[in-house]
């Protein structure tokens, strides 16, 4: 038996070692890959201990006072953690409604068009605000809606009064809504589109003989075409729902907006960053990272019992 | 399909072009409103009350100072740093990393696939990661909006997928011919992969482009800041003073509308005209980017 196993111990050995011999390229190769990773990722995961230390600059991270859950203990009874929650939803969960339909309705509307020449044209305007920077498109939602602005101007038009919208807590989540569906629309269509190209024009032809009309020809032959893409983008949506665009909350909020607008991100920013809170943040940050990571393996989960596609 | 349409469908036809030349317009008008604004005279500009359906009047006035302006033109060239060294470190590290994971067998594939896995899944945060970089030395240096963000995961696994379409055999002959595994990546691989390397510099290159965050956390030194720090202090903090310093206070105040839009035309014009280049590309990486990481 001994023997036996020192034998394949010895096969193993052998094995490993004809391994990096024969592949001793490829692990050259992945070298610079791991010293990234671990410096820029794995040490900032070991780095996250933080969230049950107090913080001190002169201990650093590891040698920090060992606190165990008072942070998280301070967030969860504190008042913000309530009102972060519930906006950090709010807003992931009115971005899903609005803006996960709009690319699969704009792109049923374009498939529908006859005039190619319409169709790229509408096709190349609208991919185009994916390409205008976040900053832009900040800045000119603060220059269209403060009280001068052009939207103010639409609205005395029809009678409307004049007020500065970013500063009112209740608009915060439509403009930010509504900007990002503005901004990602058509580029999100494309997707879709080429599912709708990719449908089988002879059921087409097969329905039309059927005698459907247009509207049946949508409804029981393009849509049950692209429901695999659909199904298959929301999941990958699902993942991301704890991910708040927060630069763009940054950008846009204020004060006076932190009712609607603070999420559980710009929090961690404002605490950590801002005013040096670094245990207390990181562990809000942790609570944040550990939802996403839980729901990034759910969906993963879902989506390989479903379609067999998965993300990893 | 040459069948005669229905009254109904004639009707949602005309409606269809209506609705999306509605689209069509809300989102093209809130920038040609900003090219009208930005040529208009400042004096009628302020006076106007809202909607331009054309420029009032013409002057390139606003223009000339934001060409002028020190800050706007060196956050332009450390933006054009970023997006091209950037860029480069980018898809070569992430070709470096693709090339290894598509390969076929070697012991320790799992475990590689392992550490790149973990990353999408979990990340230290935003505080413990700035403290890292700061024990690195790394603040206000350059390479800081680099190298933490070399490689993204997801983009690796993109072009991983790409990579294990490549039939095997043309790798296992070039190796017979005596070529080692870097010859057989920019030789072979590479050459083929055109689609997939045009796709990553897209991605990675409108994000160094955009990008403003890392750089507002981790620099301090004007100097080094890329041009969208720039654009936030002039536009979202309208700090415009530092602009027309040529300039008297009240021609100043008249001529700020101005140089805001006029700068957003400046900073946003090179992208504008890269974009009918790339578009044929959006298809392709959009689609690999669904399909499967």
């Amino acid at each position: 038996m001994i023997q036996n196993a020192s034998k394949h111990r010895e096969g193993t050995l052998k094995y490993i070692k004809r391994d990096l011999v024969r592949n001793k390229g490829i692990y050259i190769m992945f070298l610079p890959v791991i010293i990234y990773f671990v410096l820029f990722h794995y040490v900032p995961m070991y780095g996250a201990q933080i969230a049950f230390r107090d913080y001190s600059a002169r201990q650093g991270i590891t040698g920090s006072l060992f606190v165990g859950f008072e942070h998280f203990k301070t967030f969860f009874g504190s008042s913000y953690f309530w009102r972060l929650l519930r906006n950090t939803l709010a807003l992931s969960l009115l971005a899903l409604a609005f803006g996960f339909p709009a690319p699969i309705i704009l792109a049923l509307l374009m498939n529908e068009l006859r005039n190619k020449t319409f169709k790229r044209v509408v096709q190349t305007v609208t991919y185009l605000p994916y390409f205008i920077s976040l900053m832009v498109v900040c800045s000119l939602l603060i220059d269209y809606l403060s009280k001068d602005g052009l939207f103010n101007d639409i609205a005395v038009l029809f009678g409307g009064t004049r007020t500065s919208y970013l500063l009112q807590a209740e608009y915060y989540r439509t403009i930010h809504v509504a900007s990002g569906v503005w901004q990602n629309m058509g580029w999100n269509s494309i997707v879709y589109i080429s599912a709708l190209a990719a449908v089988d024009q002879q059921l087409y032809e097969a329905a039309v003989i059927d005698g459907a009309s247009r509207w049946k020809q949508t409804l029981h032959v393009t849509l049950p075409g692209i429901v695999p893409t659909i199904v298959i983008m929301l999941i990958m949506r699902m993942g991301t729902i704890m991910n708040v665009g927060f630069e763009k909350v940054i950008l846009l909020y204020n004060s006076a907006t932190y009712e609607t607008a603070d999420v559980i991100s710009t929090f961690v920013y404002r605490k950590g960053l801002q005013e040096a809170n670094y245990g207390y943040s990181a562990a809000v940050g942790l609570f944040n990272s550990v939802i996403n990571t839980l729901l990034l393996v759910g969906t993963n989960t879902i989506s390989r019992r479903l379609n067999e596609t998965s993300l990893f | 399909m040459a069948l005669k349409r229905t009254r109904g469908e004639k009707v949602f036809s005309v409606f269809n072009v209506i609705i999306l030349l509605i689209i069509s317009f809300i989102t093209l008008y809130p920038m040609v409103y900003v090219i009208f604004a930005s040529v208009s005279e400042p004096v009628r500009l302020i006076k106007s009350n809202g909607i331009l359906i054309y420029p009032l009047g013409f002057t390139t006035l606003a223009y000339k100072l934001v060409f002028q302006n020190r800050s706007i033109l060196t956050g332009y060239l450390n933006t054009l740093f970023l997006v091209t060294v950037g860029t480069g470190c980018n898809v070569a590290v992430t070709a470096l990393a693709a090339y290894v994971l598509s390969r076929q067998r070697f012991m320790l594939k799992r475990f590689f696939n392992l550490i790149v896995v973990v990353t999408m899944l979990f990340s230290g945060g935003l505080i413990p990661t700035y403290l890292v970089i700061k024990s690195y030395n790394l603040l206000n240096n350059r390479w800081v909006l680099i190298l933490p963000g070399l490689l993204t995961a997801y983009n690796l696994m993109i072009m991983r997928t790409s990579f294990e379409g490549i039939p095997f055999s043309l790798e296992e002959s070039a190796k017979i011919d005596g070529a080692n595994d870097f010859t057989v990546l920019i030789r072979i691989i590479l050459p083929l992969s055109k689609a997939i390397i045009a796709v990553m510099v897209l991605f990675y290159g409108v994000s160094h482009w955009n990008s403003w965050f890392n750089a507002a956390i981790y620099l301090d030194d004007r100097s080094k800041y890329p041009l969208q720090l720039i654009l936030r202090e002039i536009l979202i903090s309208n700090d415009v003073s530092a602009m027309g310093n040529d300039l008297g206070a009240n021609d100043q105040e008249m001529i700020a509308e101005n140089i805001k839009y006029a700068t957003i035309v400046v900073a946003t014009l090179p992208i504008m005209c890269v974009y009918p280049f790339i578009q044929k590309y959006f298809v392709t990486g959009v689609m690999i980017g669904s399909v499967k990481g």
